[in-house]
């Protein structure tokens, strides 16, 4: 048995290796397909012939595709991100402080979110058809159909604009005590929060009660189970495989949330980076953010598949 | 004498798609003394489940108990608290499940599941339960009674789950006891076993309880009383001999005349007649071919038959000898990956892809679920006409003719063939599904277990009209059923199959002193309507260990 | 249950029931169709026309939603609006759920080597995030509405593959699907007649949930600045245009967020409460 998990942990971590090389091919090749020569642009239209030929031919942008793919992936493999167009500084370095910033973000967001998502859908699930159950239901379908935006500005509108509490913009330069980091952070985090929980809520909640169906919990149920007990004992652990699921899912949904989030509230994160370097269409700075968000994304899913793995009674 | 167990006039009502409610089960009346098992018998849909339920104050979800009392030892079980009936649940009253494989949870070790009853009501302390549990498993004559406890359900079998589940019902000693079909979903030579620990253990330990079937033959070695219930209502009560040797009842004479094996020697055409089809050390696999050309798995290895015009061949076998594989290679869904198929004089290509369309159109195969074989799409009026199209090419007025005729052929009415299959009984389905195969004019039809999931009495009705549609068209069948009377009643040679092999060939006269162990074993392991047949039935230990590893 | 045989005629072959909150959502998505289709003809004032001195105009009873951030009329802005977000939304919908099904039928049915390649890619497509996607496919080739279409279109056709074809792999299974296939019957039957009837309604569910979400991200873009650019504006780029207003609470920026989220909660509560076919077992 010991041997059919390894291998099927295996398995799952060369599909994740074949994704991972399929995903920069197609961010690579999307981002060659700019239109306009990338040497004019960099030159500006009034450089002569000869000095876009030249760096052209420095760039390697007349060889095949496939060979500037490897070498560019070659250089990401070492670190070498390539070099902004925008204002000539190592991509690397661009990105690192930016990146550590977005992390936080993330990581703060997950810390409030996870907890709190999960609690909230198992009850509702322990609870189902209940009030409580049924204000949570509607309030997750309102939040899952609303852009993430609209949650944000209505955050401002209401705690910075209506209430005065919090500024409508962060600033982390300026953080020294904990209250500037909690008056900074608040607002992104408990947008973010709300906008991850929503789906987080409908699906921990779907996966419980799924299994709330099954003969064995009524089997359970026979045997004089209460209702707690049902649920934490028999199907919890069961649902266990989907729930990991649904978080892994939310947590690269925070991935894309962060786009929006970073926009509106000014934080300068990876993802407000990439949105301009969207503005400025800098390549390298594009692929590189696009790589790190994929690379993130993948991450995620492949260790929730894992996770799922491990917890499969079935394969122990 | 005052009953352990009082249901007077139980009314149960299950809420429809749209909201209307039906009553499922129209006052019941019921009494099981102490000591004494009572048998509820009905086909599906007959309420039994539903009442044996009620005993613990639960119905499914979409029913409710409108109206009755169900007095369990001086409770009535219908207007106890949510909390009042779990504490009764498990401790005095407990449920043995149909399906064990379903109702252990697969993330918790057996041990665990067996004395939760003990944690969730603390009637003893747990190292007490545990030493309580092994001797349980010891006298329900599990394997390895001291260390199957520590394993998880899906490490062991169908038959051993069966009997944990009773070991697991029984762990708090409760009053009365519910079997619920305990070893429907087992095969009859590991029935035999699970039927026998059953038995040992209700009357050491004097246990009172409902054991619900559709199987009567079964229930004959189990049970004191037997009721037969239809539709929700009592048709008849008595005594166990009472009811298999003088049933009142009509509707019991039917499932007794049912159950009963009537074979009258088939047909005209000798063995020795020009062969229709022919099997010719056919192996079949899954899964990956190996370096040496064999599948991963093999399901079928070197199997050889002869089908003669106008005659049955049956197969039977227990679940997992690779009688259906062998079917499904014979109508070329699973090519074997050695031998081949005759048909009529000329060798078919070993998958159907390699036919051409009137090989396929005289081999029809017929399958076990209705359910799954019609698409629920579709009407009736589809179904039929499809192939009739496809084979035949028939213009639309024709077609409708045929589609008729066909309806008429199975004994269907007209007025069913604008209907979708979810509209019709399971016996309906089984008549469209043949008819399809009608449909083709096949000269061969292979029935694959397609009297299994009907009811007794809809399964002998099938059986008949097969009888019948031979006679009238040039037909061959293979029979491939895992009941031994139903092949006995329709075959004119039986082959039995045991762990993808052939092991022996012979007539329905010749059932009765077979050569092979494994189907000595196989034949007496088929429960007889004699209340006695357990207790005198002797099989040889040796046998038993030898082919029967569950 | 088998006595029940002459019951025939009194059933009704079609029989539906929907709820009240499936009525609500049904109305307020078939109130967008028309506005949608109906806009040039019914808006007060020409979207390009400056109609306020004001700008940020509160609500009135010439400007009934107020007026953006020139003085233009909301009102006659919004219902253009919907054109944008749910013509381009139905369009990329339509795209993913023809293609996605499609290929997800013929994967499941044919298997092997067709699946597991058809597979491979398009997970790997669905594993780069949504967003993501589109913020590399603007900067390579611009935001033009067509090509906004097909990258909506483009994003969620893995999902469409994956969901249809794991339903059809169920199909699959069914010996329905067996019979037919030994009848001798071709691969388009096969997917006309036997997987798409039993598929395309919990398809279709999926489609709407897959607009709410091609509406959303086409509405995040816009916000960004990265969708639907001037001179059209769908309503995530009004929301963009009049964020300015929003300190003031103008209805400039309000209206067109509830536009946004009134279509996305009618389209979930629609397919939560979808008409649920009556089907009875025979009662005997």
């Amino acid at each position: 048995m010991k041997h059919r998990i390894a291998s099927l942990i295996l398995a799952r971590l060369a599909i994740a290796l074949v994704t991972a090389i399929i995903v920069s091919f197609a961010v690579f090749f999307a981002t060659a397909m700019l239109p306009g020569d990338t040497a004019t642009i960099l030159l500006g239209q009034a450089a002569t012939p000869e000095a876009v030929e030249g760096l052209r031919k420095a760039m390697h942008l007349d060889d095949p595709a496939i060979f500037r793919f490897l070498r560019w992936l070659a250089g990401v493999v070492q670190g070498d991100l390539g070099v902004s167009y925008a204002n000539n500084m190592p991509v690397a370095k661009l990105i690192g402080g930016r990146l550590v910033n977005t992390l936080k973000l993330a990581g703060l967001t997950a810390i409030v979110a996870v907890p709190l998502a999960l609690t909230l859908g198992i009850t509702a699930a322990m609870l189902r058809n209940t009030l409580y159950d049924r204000c949570l239901t509607i309030a997750v379908i309102g939040i899952v159909s609303v852009p993430e935006f609209m949650i944000a500005t209505l955050a401002v509108l209401l705690f910075a604009v209506y209430l005065n509490w919090l500024p409508a913009v962060s600033f982390t330069s300026e953080i020294r005590t904990v209250h500037d980091f909690a008056r900074a952070y608040a607002m992104p985090v408990v947008t973010l929060t709300i906008v991850i929980s929503a789906q987080m809520i409908r699906m921990s909640r779907a996966a419980v009660i799924e299994t709330l169906n099954t003969p064995y919990v009524e089997m359970a149920l026979l045997k004089g189970a209460s209702r707690g007990r049902l649920v934490l004992r028999h199907a919890l652990p069961n649902a266990l495989g989907p729930i990991v699921n649904a978080v892994a899912l939310s947590l690269s949904y925070l991935l894309g949330g962060v786009i929006i989030i970073e926009t509106v509230f000014n934080y300068p994160g990876i993802a407000k980076l990439m949105v301009d370097a969207v503005s400025t269409r800098d390549l390298p700075l594009i692929q590189s953010c696009a790589i790190i968000f994929c690379f993130g994304f993948l991450l995620l899913t492949t260790t929730a598949d894992i996770i799922a793995i491990l917890s499969n009674p079935r394969l122990r | 004498m005052t009953s352990l167990v009082q249901i007077r006039d139980l009314r149960v009502e299950a809420t429809t798609d749209s909201g209307r409610t039906i009553e499922i089960i129209r006052g019941v009346d019921l009494d099981i003394a102490e000591g004494e098992i009572v048998a509820l018998i009905g086909e599906s849909g007959s309420g039994k489940t539903t009442i044996a339920m009620s005993l613990m104050g639960y119905a499914r979800a979409g029913c409710n108990i409108v109206g009755g009392s169900v007095t369990v030892d001086g409770v009535d079980m219908v207007k106890l608290s949510e909390k009042d009936k779990a504490a009764v649940r498990g401790a005095k009253i407990a449920y043995v499940p149909q399906s064990a494989a379903a109702a252990f949870n697969p993330a918790i070790r057996i041990m665990d599941q067996v004395i939760e009853v003990v944690h969730i009501h603390g009637v003893m302390p747990l190292e007490e339960a545990r030493r309580k549990a092994v001797a349980l498993f010891r006298a329900l004559s599990l394997p390895n009674p001291d260390s199957i406890g520590e394993r998880y359900p899906h490490q062991v079998s169908g038959g051993q789950l069966q009997r944990l589940a009773a070991a697991m019902a029984l762990i708090a000693s409760p009053k009365v006891l519910i079997f619920d079909e305990p070893t429907t979903a087992l095969d009859v030579t590991t029935q035999v076993e699970v039927l026998r620990a059953f038995k040992s253990v209700i009357s050491a330990h004097r246990i009172a309880g409902i054991y619900v079937s559709h199987d009567l033959a079964v229930v004959a070695q189990i049970a004191d009383r037997i009721i037969v219930l239809r539709n929700g209502e009592v048709q008849e009560t008595g005594n166990t001999a009472d009811i298999l040797e003088r049933p009142q009842h009509p509707y019991t004479q039917q499932l007794l005349a049912a159950v009963a094996p009537h074979h009258e020697p088939q047909s005209d055409a000798s063995a020795a007649a020009e062969a229709l089809l022919e099997v010719h050390d056919v192996s079949v696999g899954y899964g990956p071919l190996r370096s040496d050309g064999q599948p991963a798995i093999v399901a079928v290895e070197n199997v050889s038959l002869r089908v003669a015009r106008g005659r049955n061949l049956g197969i039977i076998g227990e679940s997992g000898c690779g009688k259906s594989t062998l079917a499904r290679a014979i109508a070329g869904i699973l090519p074997p990956f050695a031998g081949g198929v005759v048909f009529d004089g000329r060798e078919l290509g070993r998958s159907a892809r390699s036919r051409n369309a009137d090989q396929l159109r005289q081999v029809q195969i017929v399958f076990q679920h209705a359910d799954t074989a019609l698409n629920p799409a579709h009407t009736v009026e589809d179904i039929l006409g499809r192939p009739l199209t496809f084979y035949h090419g028939m213009p639309r007025k024709q077609r409708s003719a045929r589609i008729d005729q066909l309806l008429d052929m199975v004994k269907l009415p007209r007025n069913l063939r604008l209907r979708r299959p979810a509209e019709l009984s399971g016996g309906q389905k089984q008549r469209v599904n043949f008819a399809r195969a009608l449909a083709a004019d096949p000269r061969l039809i292979i029935c694959d277990e397609i009297t299994s999931a009907l009811d007794t009495v809809v399964a002998a009705a099938v059986i008949d009209l097969l009888k019948e549609l031979q006679r009238e068209l040039d037909l061959a069948y293979v029979f491939i059923s895992h009941d031994l009377s139903v092949v006995e009643a329709i075959c004119d040679d039986i082959v039995v199959m045991y762990r993808g092999r052939k092991i022996e060939q012979i007539t329905p006269e010749a059932m009765a002193r077979p050569e092979h162990p494994y189907t000595q074993l196989l034949l007496s392991s088929v429960p007889k309507l004699d209340p006695a047949w357990l207790d005198n039935l002797r099989q040889d230990p040796e046998q038993v260990r030898e082919y029967c590893q569950r | 249950m088998t006595s029940a045989a002459p019951s025939a005629a009194r059933r009704p072959r079609f029989g539906y029931r929907i709820n009240a909150v499936g009525v609500a959502g049904a109305l307020v998505v078939a109130f967008w169709i028309v506005v949608a289709v109906a806009a040039p003809s019914i808006i007060p004032h020409p979207i390009g026309d400056i109609v306020d001195t004001d700008y940020f105009g509160p609500m009135s009873r010439e400007l009934w939603l107020g007026s953006d951030y020139l003085g233009r009329d909301m009102t006659s802005r919004i219902l253009m609006g919907a054109r944008y977000t749910l013509g381009i939304s139905v369009a990329s919908v339509i795209i993913a759920g023809v293609s996605g099904v499609t290929l997800g039928m013929i994967a499941a049915i044919t298997g092997g080597v067709v699946d597991m390649v058809l597979s491979r890619l398009l997970d790997a497509l669905s594993s780069i995030p949504s967003k993501l996607f589109s913020l590399v496919v603007v900067a390579a080739v611009g935001s033009s509405i067509p090509v906004l279409i097909v990258t909506m279109a483009v994003i969620y056709i893995p999902g469409a593959y994956r969901f249809a074809r794991a339903l059809a792999v169920n199909i699959n299974t069914m010996d329905f699907v067996t019979v037919a296939r030994i009848r001798g019957e071709s691969l388009f039957y096969l997917i006309r007649a036997e997987i798409l009837p039993n598929i395309i309604g919990p398809v279709l569910v999926d489609l709407g949930l897959r607009f709410v979400f091609i509406v959303l991200l086409l509405s995040g873009m816009s916000f960004l600045g990265l969708g639907v650019r001037p001179p059209y504006a769908d309503w995530g780029a009004l929301v963009r245009e009049n964020i300015g207003g929003l300190p003031y609470a103008a209805p400039a920026v309000i209206f067109p967020s509830l536009a946004i989220a009134s279509l996305t909660i009618a389209v979930n509560l629609l397919i939560d409460n979808l008409p649920t076919k009556i089907r009875d077992r025979e009662t005997s």
